[in-house]
């Protein structure tokens, strides 16, 4: 694989039950490709994380996944209400998810923690009252 | 020990089962999505009391061999449908977390 693949997705904000449609989708593009389960695994799993924020704080938004011959990118684009702490945000149990969404078995805290984790990189750009884009990458032939 | 056995020894309900030769290894329980999604290994059997759809994406990213649902928790038939679908697995359990654990543990 030479030129990177680009796989566009619409995270609809107005639907909390569908909301993970986009990472299963992904985990089935990534594994018809031949890309390692492990990795496929770490990808779909920091997706949906970020498929999750973005339905409970930000009423939907864009994800992009670029496949390229040596790294697999994520971008999540919103407009939302923004991150006002990002360090804050980033810390395991820190959350400022609706009781709605708690008593679903979200909002726990670990959601930009998980992505962080199973990717290589991640970068949060955040102004509040305007939007969030993710940018995660993972390195593939480690 | 597969999907199937389990149900057949443990005296599982299986609601869900267009999976039934996939083979377990390990548990894991948890009610907390994402705390599972970082947890849940592959292959694993998963125990909750979590019924809500959203449980099927996470079973199918962590590829665990089934969803137990315990303490006699019930899941709705729209969920089943699409669990189904999915190729998810699930198991209902009458007994506690804990019993359901030890019981899927005597069998792994």
């Amino acid at each position: 694989m030479s030129e990177s693949l680009t796989f566009h997705y619409d995270v609809d904000g107005e639907d909390f039950t569908s909301a993970g449609q986009a990472s299963v989708q992904v985990k089935k593009n990534l594994r018809r490709l031949g890309i390692a389960p492990e990795i496929i695994r770490q990808v779909s799993i920091a997706m949906y994380e970020g498929e999750i924020n973005m339905v409970i704080h930000a009423g939907g938004g864009k994800a992009d996944v670029i496949v390229s011959e040596d790294k697999i990118e994520i971008i999540l684009a919103d407009h939302g209400p923004g991150i006002a702490d990002i360090e804050l945000a980033m810390q395991e149990g820190y959350s400022t998810a609706p009781d709605s969404v708690r008593s679903l078995g979200f909002g726990a805290g670990m959601g930009l923690p998980n992505m962080k984790r199973y990717m290589d990189e991640m970068t949060i750009d955040s102004t509040v009252g305007v939007g969030t884009t993710i940018k995660m990458t993972v390195y593939l032939n480690r | 020990m597969t999907v199937n056995e389990l149900v057949e020894k443990c005296g599982f309900k299986a609601v869900s089962m267009p999976r039934p030769e996939r083979e377990i290894d390990g548990c894991y329980i948890g009610d907390l999505l994402s705390w599972v999604m970082g947890r849940a290994q592959e292959d694993s059997v998963w125990i909750t009391i979590m019924s809500n759809i959203n449980i099927i994406a996470v079973a199918t990213l962590t590829d665990v061999s089934c969803i137990i649902l315990a303490e006699g928790v019930t899941v709705d038939s729209e969920i089943i449908k699409v669990a189904l679908e999915k190729g998810v697995n699930i198991l209902l359990s009458d007994k506690r977390t804990y019993e359901t654990a030890v019981a899927v543990h005597e069998l792994i």
